[in-house]
C-alpha cells in the first residue's frame, strides 16, 4: 500500500490523480459536516444551498436550512478541515525537525503560549490596539517554543527532555492564562474564555474562515517546499547539514510557520490536543515517511478528522455540544499511549 | 577538488579542542586521521566539511572559504560519514541512500529517472541492491554501515569524509567495509581507531594528539615505536613489510604474578 502511493507520488499522472482524490474525498467530509446536525439536512440541500451562495444558482429553498448549512455548518467544518490540517502539519513537520515521535504543537506548550497571548491581547490589552488576537497568539506560540527549547537544552536535548520542558512549559503557560482571567476578566468574559480554552467551535463563521484557509495554505506551502529539506533530517540535523541542508534557515522557517498555524487555529478555536501528535503518525503508517508525500496526506487525514470529530461533538449529547477538543482528547489521549509502548517495544 | 585547512581552531565550553591544525588533501588519497579518544578526530572532521565553523584559522574547498560557499555547493563536492547516525523512522535502505541525492534535488528540480540510476548503482557499489527494500531498524550494524556510504557515494563529491566507519563493526566487516572504500575513485579521509588498518589501507596518516596534528605522512614514516608510545601510550613492535607496508603487534604490559590464594580461590 505505501509502496504504491509513495510511486503513486513520483509520476506526473499519479500526482495529478492523488490531489484529485485527496479534493473529492475533502468535499465529501464538508458535505458531511455540514449535512449531519441536530436537524439532518439531505445532501441535495447542502448543494443546492452551496449553488445559490456561490454562483447565484438561484433554487427554490427554505431560507432557515440554507441559513443553518450556509452560515453555520459549512463555515464551521470548513474551519474545523483548516484547523486539523494546520494541526497535523505542525505536528508532523516538529516531529521530524526535532527528531521525536511524541512532538507537537500542544506538548511542547506552543498552544499554551498562543493561549496566553492571545488572552493577553484580549483580556490585558497588551499592545494597545496594534496587536491582534492572531498576532497575540503567534508572539506567544514563539516565546513558548523558545523558552521550551531552552529547558531542552539544559536538560539535555533527548527526547524525554524536549517532552519534559514542553510540559513544564505547558503547565507555566496556562497558569499564566489563567491568573490573567481570573485577574482581569469578568465573570462572563471568564466563562467564555475558559470554554474557548477547551477547544470550541461554536461560534465559528465566515470571518474565521478567511483567516483560517490562507494561513492553512500559506503553511503547507512553506512545508512542502522544504519536503526534502525535512527528509534530509532523518539522520538528524548534522546529517542534514551534510547532505547540504542549511539547517539554521530550514529550522527557523519550519518552526516559525508552525508556530503561526497553531496561533491562527488557537485564536480561532483555542488550543485543540492530540490531532498535531497522532495524524502525522497515522499518516506515515499509510504513506511512509517521505514527506513530499507524508506532509499533505497528514494534512488531509487531519483535516476529515477534525470535521468528523466536530460532527462527534454536535450529536453525541442531544441538545449539547461538547467541545471539540474532548472529542479529540478522547481519541488522541489512547493513541498517544500506544505510540509511547511503541517506542519502548523499538528501544 | 582540492580541501586544505588553514591553522584551524576550536573550542567547545571553554576548553580547546583543536589547536592550529593545518592539513591539505592530494586529490585521489586515502588520508587516515589515527589519534586517542578526544584528540579532535571528530571536530577535525566536522569543521573540515564545513558543519562547524572554526573559531581560528579557515578551510579552503576548491580555494574558496568553505564558510562562501552555499551548503549546497559544499555538499555536492564533499560528503561526511558520521558516526553512529542512526533513526527511528520507518525507513527503507533503498530511502536512506536516496537521500544522497539531496544536494540536487529542490522543489523546483524534482526526483528523476537519473536519481533512480545512480541510487541503483550506489546500491549495488556496497553491495546491498539485494536489500535495497528492508527497513532500517531491521538491518544489521555492518549492513546499514555500507548504506551510509552508498549515501554518501550517491551523493556524487569527488572527497569523501568518514567518521571512525567501523566502529562496532566485527572484524570482517572493518576490513571490507575499508576496502570497499579505497576501491572507490574518491579522495578519502577516514578516522580510524585500529592502527593495523590505517597501516594498511592509508596512503597518508595523520596522528592527532590533544587537538594538535603532531604527524603526517606515510604509514611506516608515521607509525613507530617512539610515536605510538608517545601517542598512545601503549608498547609495540612494528615490523616493516618488504612491500614498504607495516605491521603493528601490541604487547601487553607485563603481568604482577597473582599471588596464590588468589589462583586457589578461582580454582574453588
Amino acid at each position: 500500500m505505501s509502496r504504491v502511493l509513495t510511486l503513486a507520488g513520483r509520476t506526473g499522472t499519479g500526482r495529478v490523480g492523488a490531489v484529485l482524490a485527496a479534493l473529492l474525498i475533502l468535499i465529501a467530509a464538508l458535505w458531511l459536516g455540514a449535512a449531519i446536525g441536530e436537524t439532518a439536512i439531505p445532501f441535495k440541500t447542502v448543494a443546492q444551498t452551496v449553488a445559490n451562495r456561490v454562483w447565484n444558482a438561484g433554487y427554490p429553498l427554505q431560507p432557515i436550512d440554507e441559513g443553518i448549512i450556509w452560515s453555520y455548518r459549512l463555515s464551521r467544518a470548513v474551519v474545523a478541515a483548516s484547523c486539523g490540517a494546520a494541526l497535523a502539519l505542525s505536528g508532523a513537520v516538529l516531529q521530524s525537525l526535532l527528531r521525536n515521535p511524541l512532538a507537537d504543537p500542544y506538548i511542547l506548550g506552543i498552544s499554551a503560549g498562543a493561549s496566553t497571548g492571545a488572552v493577553s491581547v484580549a483580556i490585558l490589552g497588551v499592545g494597545a490596539g496594534l496587536l491582534t488576537l492572531p498576532l497575540g497568539a503567534f508572539i506567544g506560540a514563539l516565546v513558548a517554543f523558545v523558552l521550551v527549547s531552552l529547558l531542552a537544552a539544559k536538560a539535555g536535548r533527548g527526547t524525554a527532555a524536549i517532552i519534559l520542558a514542553g510540559v513544564a512549559g505547558s503547565q507555566l503557560f496556562n497558569a499564566l492564562t489563567s491568573f490573567i482571567v481570573t485577574k482581569a476578566a469578568t465573570a462572563e468574559q471568564a466563562r467564555g474564555i475558559m470554554f474557548w480554552l477547551l477547544g470550541n467551535l461554536s461560534g465559528v463563521r465566515w470571518p474565521d474562515a478567511w483567516l483560517a484557509v490562507p494561513a492553512t495554505l500559506l503553511g503547507l506551502v512553506v512545508c512542502l517546499w522544504h519536503a526534502r529539506s525535512l527528509d534530509a533530517f532523518t539522520f538528524g540535523s548534522e546529517s542534514a547539514a551534510s547532505l547540504g541542508i542549511s539547517v539554521r534557515r530550514t529550522y527557523f522557517a519550519l518552526v516559525g510557520v508552525s508556530a503561526m498555524m497553531t496561533a491562527v487555529m488557537v485564536s480561532i478555536v483555542g488550543s485543540i490536543g492530540f490531532v498535531g501528535l497522532v495524524i502525522p503518525h497515522s499518516a506515515r503508517m499509510l504513506v511512509g515517511v517521505r514527506h513530499g508525500v507524508l506532509l499533505p496526506a497528514a494534512a488531509l487525514i487531519g483535516a476529515v478528522f477534525m470535521i468528523l470529530a466536530d460532527i462527534l461533538s454536535r450529536i453525541l449529547i442531544p441538545g449539547q455540544v461538547l467541545p471539540i477538543g474532548v472529542i479529540t482528547a478522547l481519541v488522541g489521549a489512547p493513541a498517544f499511549a500506544l505510540i509511547l509502548g511503541q517506542r519502548r517495544d523499538r528501544a | 577538488m582540492t580541501l586544505s585547512a588553514r591553522e584551524i581552531s576550536w573550542s567547545a565550553g571553554g576548553t580547546d579542542i583543536l589547536k592550529e591544525v593545518s592539513l591539505t588533501l592530494e586529490t585521489g588519497e586515502f588520508l587516515g586521521i589515527i589519534g586517542p579518544n578526544g584528540s579532535g578526530k571528530t571536530s577535525l572532521m566536522s569543521l573540515i566539511a564545513g558543519i562547524r565553523k572554526p573559531r581560528k584559522g579557515e578551510v579552503f574547498l576548491d580555494g574558496s572559504p568553505i564558510a562562501a560557499l552555499g551548503r549546497r555547493a559544499v555538499a555536492q563536492r564533499l560528503a561526511l560519514v558520521e558516526q553512529q547516525a542512526e533513526t527511528g523512522e520507518r525507513i527503507t535502505a533503498r530511502q536512506a541512500v536516496e537521500l544522497g541525492r539531496t544536494p540536487y534535488l529542490g522543489p523546483l528540480s524534482p526526483w528523476s529517472p537519473q536519481d533512480d540510476a545512480i541510487v541503483d548503482a550506489a546500491l549495488r557499489n556496497v553491495d546491498m541492491g539485494h536489500l535495497a527494500d528492508r527497513l532500517w531498524h531491521t538491518l544489521s550494524g555492518g549492513e546499514r554501515q555500507r548504506l551510509h556510504i552508498a549515501r554518501a557515494l550517491a551523493q556524487e563529491s569527488k572527497i569523501l569524509l568518514l567518521d571512525e566507519p567501523t566502529n562496532h563493526l566485527d572484524i570482517g566487516h572493518q576490513i571490507s567495509l575499508l576496502d570497499l572504500v579505497r576501491r572507490q575513485d574518491r579522495t578519502v579521509v577516514a578516522a580510524l581507531h585500529d592502527l593495523n588498518h590505517a597501516a594498511m589501507f592509508c596512503d597518508r596518516i595523520a596522528v592527532m594528539q590533544g587537538g594538535r596534528l603532531v604527524a603526517l605522512g606515510r604509514p611506516q614514516e608515521v607509525l613507530t615505536v617512539e610515536r605510538i608510545r608517545a601517542v598512545f601510550g601503549i608498547e609495540v613492535e612494528v615490523e616493516q613489510e618488504f612491500d614498504g607496508s607495516c605491521f603493528i603487534r601490541y604487547r601487553a604490559r607485563r603481568r604482577q604474578p597473582r599471588p596464590f590464594s588468589a589462583i586457589a580461590a578461582v580454582g574453588a
